[in-house]
């Protein structure tokens, strides 16, 4: 039997067994809701569904996220569609019973909300639907089937095609075109092997989706690694993921044993000569490890500095090989792109960003959660409608895209749509995803002393202007907050932010200075406030404008 | 090996592709300023005082590790270059405690020549006066950290060049160190063998020769390049 | 290779786990990429990396000491003392931070008179901060013992850290 044949058995398996089932429970176990004992309800439901005799027709399933992050414990009914949030222990017994009947009115939250409707899943397609211990359930949900496409099908050439057509840009930050990142690492000669890295090191504080596809969908991170392995012809893939994420881990090498029982990794996979395996490398609590050339020196057991580009990895990467690296959601978008066509992925998003993009909301904001739409939507379509808007009856002040590396929209950007080129050009970046909503309670010198804290923290130390820069511009912050600052400080913060941008080695210290220079930008006169005296009148300040 | 020419400060030049652009821009008289480059140590384009402007490159680029390109326009001495460097200087002497009138190298530093050259005249960053310790605990040798920069020329040396790899960097930030061992006392370093050769590659009074006062440590460097020609030889 | 095997040093102790940590550092053949993944697995057997530690991983992996210290002093993740017999691990990111997390740190540490990232002088409480667990959505959030708690308050904070303690005194 070959490898889609195995693949067509299993799937019609799954489905004869799940149509025994008239219910199906879903329940959240990523760690979002399991932190809010999720595991617990999930055993009660199941205990329940037996006590009431329904072990037959009802099946409990741990699924991986659903979006909704701040109502867990989340429970979903498949059959009709029902959201509980905040379920407890003592709602349990009500929601088995209630299967037949209305459902448990003060536990429903409706789908029916711009949360859920304005939508597009792609990369979370799986995620709160399969379980993510389970390949079977993968496979049943079309696993796997690009992988098995691709190598019968398909050229290396072929799929890096594929890849180029659809317009997917790294979802890790920066938005290098992932097409002709492939087809660089596939033409880079080399006499020995070639490398696949999965960068799941997501470090920008406020930052979750990398960790909700793994723990969620941890199969389509490896499809999608086996199939660049097939494009640019390597055989081995690592995952470098943070050690502070043990569920994804966990998930992670679940997922790696099984896809090698099932033959979809490992060697001669789908009776081709194709051979590709995964390993797990932990980082050890480093953001700069997220950097590229400052993460291969980790996964070869090195201290996490970076090195200047070039070489870019694509040519001399790890062990001095040829090296592809995509992060998470990138990786995530790989096999429906090869399932669909890049054509398809490409109707959808902005002329120059393509597809979708999973964003973290988080902060002062009534949603909160994982979301997944498409390029293009404006911020305040994701605020607002998705997100709900701001609570407390506060008002809206900024939101705060691309972590420690990105900055700070103000109101008046809010109909910006979400894409690559539009968040640069107001001194923000897309970065990984993380998309932190304030209200008029923070200060934005405070907020931009947060992120220097973080990046001096964060700085390796092996280039004199992040290491010593970060440094000075954040005892020059501490200052502003602490109103003990005169003009002449604020000049010197600007002077040095130009320095440091311009002159640092890496990307953390290229882009350190982003917060404070979007804050400076928009809201100026906060600074202005932290200076003793009020606002300066001399020449110190315009002499650097 | 081919030939690639390019133009430095408006001047026409030539050099073999493997080169790099400081190294070109020597043969041909113009001296681009380094700190942690050493000829002779793999260089790691750390210190970023050499960084250059390459016409169409947003990036400026550091001259150490960069390879000349054929048609590359570099500029190497822009005002705005000369003022990142000073910058860069000011927070070199901000970082630790470079009080060049009571060190052992005054006269004879890397990073006092550099700040004349390069007219810094006083600092305007705050001095952060971290609390630095010395270890005077080697037989021959002393390390005050209140001088060190950081350059890494110590560790490269003693791992490249003479193979012990007692150094390294300890912590991240503005928190490293250079360490021996395990980050113990150099004096019970078990893998040091007192060779000198990172006293004498360290450019500032950071590791100094024990008994030398005020501005007596003049560093020879000419064991570096004789050494690695003699190694090269050999094979 | 073989030869650099016979010199590999000895466990350092009959403690068995060292035998742990040695099955590690099997697994991938004494290789010196490894470093990283063997100090993760001391780490986890003893709860931090001491220098008996780093001196057997160094001379098992054929690493220069230095080198080791450097990498283990580099991450984070890696503690070179003793952790306290409880820890309470306060995320300080920035969904975190926006919703008051630098409070709940300041209160932990008035309360027990221990500076974060440090450990309390009777061994008791280590306090720590995050990154980021990437439970924004819990924000603000703190690991107590191992487990996550969220939107959180100071007197809950102070409650739940109090109630560990007494879990484990009865």
């Amino acid at each position: 039997m070959t490898l889609l044949e195995d693949l067509q058995h299993i799937t019609e398996e799954e489905e004869e067994k799940d149509s025994k089932f008239k219910y199906h429970i879903n329940i959240c176990v990523a760690a979002g809701c399991l932190s809010s004992q999720s595991d617990v309800i999930k055993k009660t439901l199941q205990d329940e569904v037996n006590k009431c005799g329904l072990a037959e027709v009802c099946k409990v399933k741990g699924v991986g996220c659903m979006g909704p992050c701040s109502g867990g414990p989340v429970v979903a009914l498949a059959e009709s569609g029902v959201l509980y949030e905040h379920v407890k222990v003592e709602d349990c017994a009500e929601i088995v019973k209630s299967l037949e009947g209305k459902p448990v009115e003060r536990l429903v939250q409706s789908t029916d909300t711009p949360f859920f409707k304005r939508q597009v899943k792609i990369v979370l397609e799986n995620c709160g639907k399969i379980d993510p211990e389970s390949i079977t359930d993968y496979i049943a949900a079309g696993g796997y089937r690009a992988l098995t496409h691709a190598l019968a099908e398909m050229t290396p050439v072929e799929v890096v095609e594929e890849v180029k057509k659809s317009g997917l840009r790294g979802r890790g930050g920066a938005g290098y075109p992932t097409g002709l990142k492939w087809s660089t690492v596939a033409k880079a000669q080399s006499s020995g092997r070639k490398f696949v890295v999965c960068n799941a090191d997501e470090g920008d504080p406020g930052a979750f989706m990398d960790r909700s596809v793994l723990e969620s969908d941890p199969h389509r991170v490896l499809e999608g690694m086996a199939i660049a392995g097939y494009a640019v012809a390597a055989d081995m893939g690592y995952v470098y993921v943070r050690a502070e994420y043990p569920l994804a881990i966990k998930r992670l090498k679940t997922a790696i044993k099984q896809a090698e029982q099932q033959g979809v990794l490992g060697n001669d996979i789908c009776g081709t000569n194709f051979s590709f395996h995964v390993e797990i490398r932990l980082g050890a609590g480093a953001f700069v490890c997220g950097e590229e050339t400052a993460l291969l020196a980790s996964i070869e057991g090195n201290r996490g500095q970076p090195r200047p580009r070039p070489p870019f990895p694509a040519i001399k990467g790890l062990w001095d090989r040829p090296t592809l690296i995509n992060n998470v959601e990138t990786f995530g978008n790989i096999a429906p792109i090869i399932r669909n066509g890049g054509e398809w992925f490409a109707g959808i998003g902005t002329e120059k960003s393509k597809g979708t993009k999973v964003f973290a909301l988080a902060g002062k904001v009534q949603n909160t959660g994982l979301i997944e739409v498409p390029m293009g939507v404006t911020l305040r379509e994701i605020v607002f409608d998705i997100g709900g808007g701001i609570p407390d009856g506060r008002s809206y002040k900024a939101v705060q895209t691309g972590g420690p590396s990105g900055g700070c929209i103000p109101a008046e950007h809010l109909d910006l749509p979400v894409d690559y080129e539009s968040l640069a050009r107001v001194g923000s970046i897309m970065g990984s995803g993380g998309m932190i909503v304030m209200d008029d309670t923070s200060n934005m010198v405070d907020v931009a002393k947060f992120f220097m804290e973080f990046c001096m923290t964060e700085s390796c130390g092996k280039c004199v202007p992040c290491r010593v820069g970060t440094a000075q511009m954040y005892d020059l912050l501490t200052k502003m907050t602490e109103k003990r600052a005169t003009p002449r400080d604020l000049a010197l913060l600007e002077e040095l932010c130009e320095v440091v941008k311009n002159t640092s080695l890496c990307g953390l210290g290229q882009t350190a200075p982003n917060p404070v220079l979007s804050t400076l930008e928009y809201f100026r006169h906060e600074y202005y406030e932290a200076i003793t005296g009020g606002i300066p009148a001399g020449p110190a300040v315009e002499a650097v404008s | 090996m081919s030939v690639k020419t390019l133009v430095i400060d408006g001047k026409d030049v030539s050099g073999n592709d493997n080169q790099t652009v400081m190294e070109v821009a020597r043969e041909n008289g113009i001296r681009i300023p380094a700190l942690c480059h050493l000829d002779g140590l793999t260089p790691v384009g750390a210190c970023r005082m050499c960084v250059i402007e390459v016409k169409g490159l947003n990036k400026l680029l550091p001259a150490c590790v960069t390879r000349i390109e054929e048609g590359m326009e570099v500029s190497t001495n822009s005002d705005r270059l000369q003022r990142y460097r000073r910058t860069i200087l000011e927070l070199l002497f901000s970082e630790r405690n470079h009080i060049c009138s009571v060190c052992v190298s005054n006269g004879h530093c890397d990073l006092q020549g550099l700040a004349a050259r390069h007219g810094v005249t006083h600092v305007s960053v705050p001095y952060r006066y971290p609390s630095c310790p010395v270890d005077a605990t080697h037989s021959r040798f002393i390390l005050d950290h209140n001088r060190c920069i950081l350059c890494t020329r110590c560790v490269r040396v003693c791992d490249e060049v003479e193979g012990a790899h007692t150094w390294d960097v300890m912590g991240r930030g503005i928190e490293a160190r250079v360490i021996t061992d395990l980050n113990q006392q150099w004096g019970t370093s078990g893998s040091c063998t007192s060779c000198s050769k990172c006293v004498h590659v360290c450019p500032t009074g950071a590791l100094s020769e024990k008994g030398k006062s005020v501005a007596e440590m003049a560093k020879h460097r000419e064991f570096l390049p004789y050494l690695k020609q003699m190694r090269e030889d050999h094979r | 290779m073989s030869a650099n095997l016979k010199t590999k040093p000895a466990l350092p102790s009959a403690d068995k786990r060292w035998k742990i940590v040695d099955a590690t550092m099997r697994r991938h053949g004494y290789r010196s990429d490894s470093l990283i993944e063997v100090l993760h697995t001391v780490q986890e057997a003893f709860g931090y990396l001491d220098e008996v530690a780093m001196k057997f991983v160094a001379g098992s992996l054929r690493i220069p000491p230095s080198k080791v210290y450097g990498v283990a002093s580099f991450y984070q993740f890696f503690t070179l003392r003793p952790p306290g017999r409880r820890t309470c691990v306060v995320c300080m990111g920035t969904a975190c931070y926006i919703k008051g997390a630098a409070n709940l740190l300041a209160a932990v540490a008035e309360h027990y008179n221990v500076k974060p990232g440090e450990t309390t002088a009777d061994g008791e409480l280590s306090l720590i901060t995050a990154r980021c667990f990437g439970s924004c959505g819990l924000a603000p959030a703190a690991v107590i013992d191992g487990n996550v708690a969220g939107k959180l308050n100071v007197a809950d904070m102070l409650e739940r850290i109090k109630e560990g303690a007494q879990n484990d005194a009865a």
